[in-house]
């Protein structure tokens, strides 16, 4: 839909399906709106739920709680590996990161980007005195549109309670051609 | 910065750590001054891990036999090159390896010849592995070579197929890049030619092809991932298929395959024209993602190149969408553009030229996890039997 003055406006009908129970889809609608002229804002997306979402309160406290209880600050590299595999003990910083590059991604996205987490290079825990999970990362970006892989710092606050929060983050220069 | 194998847990019960060669000194004070005693178990660590690779290597190299290789598991260039050589002398009358050039940085360029006889016959050309990241593709090349080796004979279809056309297999279209991607950089897309006055490296050997050379989705800055190469055919491993399709002659197919977005691709690329064959190429496309969907279930969208593009970027200069390809709105967009192979093939007379783009679309992308290496390969199979059939079944 093209909006004179303002931007278009595209309305996308989404299902989606829950990766830890295949048969369990549950439908949603969206819009997103792509501002004319100005790329420094962020498109506008309005998401509606048909359903609900399944309660992750357990798995939630479990892994708050793992990780509030290790004494050294967890320290990963290269998730996936080469081989694709993530380790199952990972597997929560790894989705943790991708609700968080996608927070990115929609900062960053116009009507010409396509950009989706390639792996995460290295993630290094940061213990706090306040009741918040801290990971920094760095991950890489793949623009499917220029084909470049591109870093990006971000600093990833979690709790149960509260959920993702991106809450610095910044594009490296890369390495291109080396 | 001391690492415990076996931690701290009554007075009297010993603790193991690993210290780094830095602290070892400070350690050694800190243990002394506290009147710790100590003993080291183990000198060097890395002497020990050296070893332990050692030993994986020895226990690779063993297993010469074909069947015994991991079709499961991605590979690397030396573990392809041997089971190259287990699967000719495995088939000897029916596959052979040739050598077509070399890489920038002097590795052979392979590809392996199936073929029941004859002479100059009309051949299929698949090549894997153009961009070295796209690792489910070498993979794909390798299961699918033993497919062919296999089911000459058994598969109707492919016996047709091979006894009246060559197929020829390139499966590591870019050893130097896919070399790099094992020893440095996994994300590496290029070849790893070097460029007077630029410190970047590598050209993108899907730009370097001359027709529609230097258009849109290309760069002229060597630094960028689609860098298109200071002139048409600038890299060895390019010019190595042009010089051989070229001297075969009897070319009748050309197949490229990448990852990742689940597309199956015809010409052209650089233009947003249709192709003279686009509807018969549009209608073979169809019904191969059809039966490539019939075994697990997989999805893939089909069309040119360009306006399968520009069904995602409908702002000028791309045109309306043609409706008869197509069977969803695609969502993502595969490689773009000018300099491709796939339209030099076809401007150089080989009618039926495919690119196909592989699993996924983008949850895993080119991190695409081993385990789902064979049911890549399994259903794209159908997709290419396809093609080559209808290629039997239509000489030109």
């Amino acid at each position: 839909q093209d909006i004179e003055g303002v931007g278009h406006k595209y309305h996308l009908e989404l299902e989606l399906e829950d990766d830890l129970d295949k048969d369990t889809t549950v439908n949603c609608t969206a819009e997103v709106l792509y501002h004319l002229g100005n790329k420094n804002t962020a498109p506008d997306v309005q998401v509606t739920l048909e359903g609900e979402l399944k309660s992750t309160e357990e798995a939630d406290h479990m892994f708050y709680t793992r990780i509030r209880s290790l004494e050294k600050e967890l320290v990963a590299e290269n998730i996936p590996d080469s081989h694709g595999h993530v380790a199952p003990e990972l597997e929560p910083i790894h989705l943790l990161a991708w609700a968080a590059s996608g927070y990115i991604i929609w900062q960053n996205s116009t009507e010409n980007t396509q950009l989706q987490l390639a792996q995460i290079t290295q993630v290094k825990q940061v213990k706090r005195s306040d009741e918040y999970l801290q990971f920094d990362y760095v991950v890489l970006l793949h623009d499917m549109v220029s084909q470049e892989i591109i870093p990006w710092e971000m600093t990833v606050l979690w709790h149960p309670r509260d959920g993702v929060q991106v809450t610095r983050d910044s594009r490296q220069p890369g390495h291109p051609s080396g | 910065q001391v690492d415990f194998w076996r931690h701290p847990t009554l007075p009297g019960h010993p603790a193991d750590l690993r210290v780094p060669l830095p602290s070892l000194q400070q350690v050694k004070l800190f243990l002394q001054s506290h009147g710790l005693s100590h003993t080291v178990i183990i000198e060097d660590v890395q002497e020990l891990l050296d070893e332990e690779q050692e030993t994986m290597l020895r226990s690779r190299r063993t297993k010469r036999s074909s069947g015994q290789f991991d079709f499961g598991s991605y590979h690397t260039l030396d573990e392809i090159h041997a089971w190259m050589d287990t699967l000719v002398e495995a088939h000897p009358g029916l596959v052979s390896r040739m050598e077509i050039g070399r890489s920038f940085e002097g590795r052979p360029l392979y590809v392996l010849k199936f073929s029941t006889g004859g002479s100059a016959r009309p051949a299929i050309w698949v090549d894997t592995g153009i961009h070295a990241r796209e690792w489910v593709t070498h993979a794909t090349g390798v299961w699918t070579a033993q497919q062919i080796a296999e089911g000459y004979g058994r598969d109707p279809a492919l016996t047709a197929v091979l006894d009246t056309m060559d197929i020829l297999l390139e499966i590591v279209t870019n050893p130097d890049g896919f070399a790099f991607t094992h020893s440095a950089n996994r994300l590496w897309r290029k070849t790893r030619s070097t460029h007077p006055g630029s410190g970047c490296v590598g050209v993108d050997p899907n730009r370097n092809w001359a027709v529609g050379f230097g258009g849109a989705g290309s760069s002229a800055d060597p630094c960028a991932d689609t860098f298109h190469g200071p002139f048409p055919h600038s890299e060895p491993e390019v010019k190595a298929i042009v010089d051989f399709i070229r001297g075969h002659g009897n070319v009748k197919a050309v197949i490229s395959i990448h990852s990742y977005s689940q597309m199956l691709l015809f010409p052209y690329g650089y233009t947003a024209a249709p192709a003279p064959d686009h509807l018969e190429l549009s209608h073979l496309a169809k019904k191969a993602v059809s039966d490539l969907a019939a075994v697990h279930g997989t999805k893939y969208t089909f069309g040119s190149i360009s306006t399968t593009i520009c069904e995602l970027h409908p702002p000028p200069p791309c045109l309306p969408p043609t409706r008869d390809g197509g069977a969803t709105v695609p969502a993502v967009p595969a490689d773009p553009a000018g300099g491709t192979s796939i339209d030099w093939a076809y401007a150089n007379g080989v009618r039926y030229s495919f690119s196909l783009e592989l699993r996924d679309t983008g949850r895993h992308g080119f991190l695409l996890p081993s385990s789902l290496i064979i049911p890549t390969a399994t259903e794209t199979w159908p997709a290419l039997l396809d093609i080559m059939l209808h290629v039997l079944e239509h000489p030109y």
